[in-house]
């Protein structure tokens, strides 16, 4: 099954998705932002600061999620010891990265005017740096260890373990105490976020989305040709 | 309407940063994968023309290998 994944196999498919994925994020991303700006309404309590919530959002649930990948992939990349796994994982780190990055520094943002304060050491917001510093430590390792097969077991290792902090961040707001308020939207029970705001976030993490995507396949093409430059060596 | 946009009730300096701080990251990002990605095709194409003939040819059989070439400038040129 997983010969599917070779990279030889799905060059071609990247190199041609990474063409049109540019072009929809960029569409998906004005209509978001036109929807979270404009027409999406004021909160009766949190007034316009609201909006802050259609970057913070789904910058949060795309670091976790892509996190969560990689965590799975080094898994199986350690049991199967498949080569593209550790590609995939490495690539999809950048976007990983920065979304976790980007939901820190928007939380504090919006922080300050809801809070009144930038930053407070609460479950939340502690568990959401750890996961940066766990991303840092995973991208550290490839690039410390010139070892091809000892950065894929040392990053891998790091990865799984930064698994037990997904749950962590998920579930703090009900665990402990925190500022943060517990989950508005729910897969399992109801949803109680009114469809004006759902709208535009469900749009704005679509746009995420895709720019995930977007640099996940330009990544992979660098990490492939790269690999292949050094093939061309061995000719 | 736009002074409303602006100012955003009073909030408009959190919510501009708050998206320009995303927007700017995306774009950095943007220009340092795509930076990478021209850097090792660049590599790449000078590596491939430097090779002799046959194994251009040999090289050339390889599925990825047309691949990474259609993507590069050899082959638009």
């Amino acid at each position: 099954m997983f010969n599917y994944f070779e990279p030889n196999k799905i060059f071609s498919i990247t190199s041609k998705v990474q063409k049109y994925t540019i072009y929809i994020f960029i569409i998906v991303l004005c209509i978001g932002l036109f929807e979270a700006i404009i027409l999406s309404p004021k909160d009766y309590i949190q007034s316009d600061s609201v909006r802050i919530m259609y970057v913070h959002v789904p910058s949060a649930w795309l670091s976790l999620g892509i996190f969560t990948v990689i965590s799975i992939l080094s898994f199986f990349s350690l049991i199967f010891k498949n080569k593209n796994f550790p590609l995939i994982c490495k690539s999809l780190a950048p976007s990983g990265i920065l979304f976790s990055i980007i939901a820190l520094v928007t939380g504090s943002i919006w922080g300050k005017p809801t809070w009144g304060t930038w930053w407070a050491w609460d479950a939340r917001i502690t568990s959401m740096l750890v996961l940066v510093l766990f991303y840092i430590m995973y991208i550290l390792a490839w690039k410390i260890f010139s070892e091809k097969e000892k950065a894929n077991k040392i990053s891998s290792i790091i990865a799984i373990l930064g698994l037990i902090n997904i749950p962590i961040i998920k579930f703090s707001v009900d665990w402990w105490s925190t500022l943060h308020q517990p989950a508005s939207i729910n897969i399992l029970s109801k949803t109680t976020i009114h469809s004006s705001m759902l709208i535009p976030l469900t749009i704005m993490t679509a746009a995420f989305a895709l720019f995930a995507l977007l640099i996940f396949l330009m990544k992979y093409n660098t990490e492939l040709i790269k690999i292949k430059n050094k093939g061309l060596d061995r000719l | 309407m736009i002074n409303n946009i602006f100012s955003m009730s009073g909030y408009g300096i959190y919510v501009w940063s708050a998206f320009s701080f995303t927007l700017i990251c995306f774009t950095a990002l943007y220009l340092i994968v795509k930076f990478q990605l021209v850097k090792q095709q660049k590599i790449f194409n000078k590596k491939f023309s430097s090779l002799p003939i046959e194994k251009i040819k040999s090289a050339e059989k390889q599925k990825i290998y047309k691949e990474i070439l259609i993507n590069t400038s050899i082959y638009k040129i």
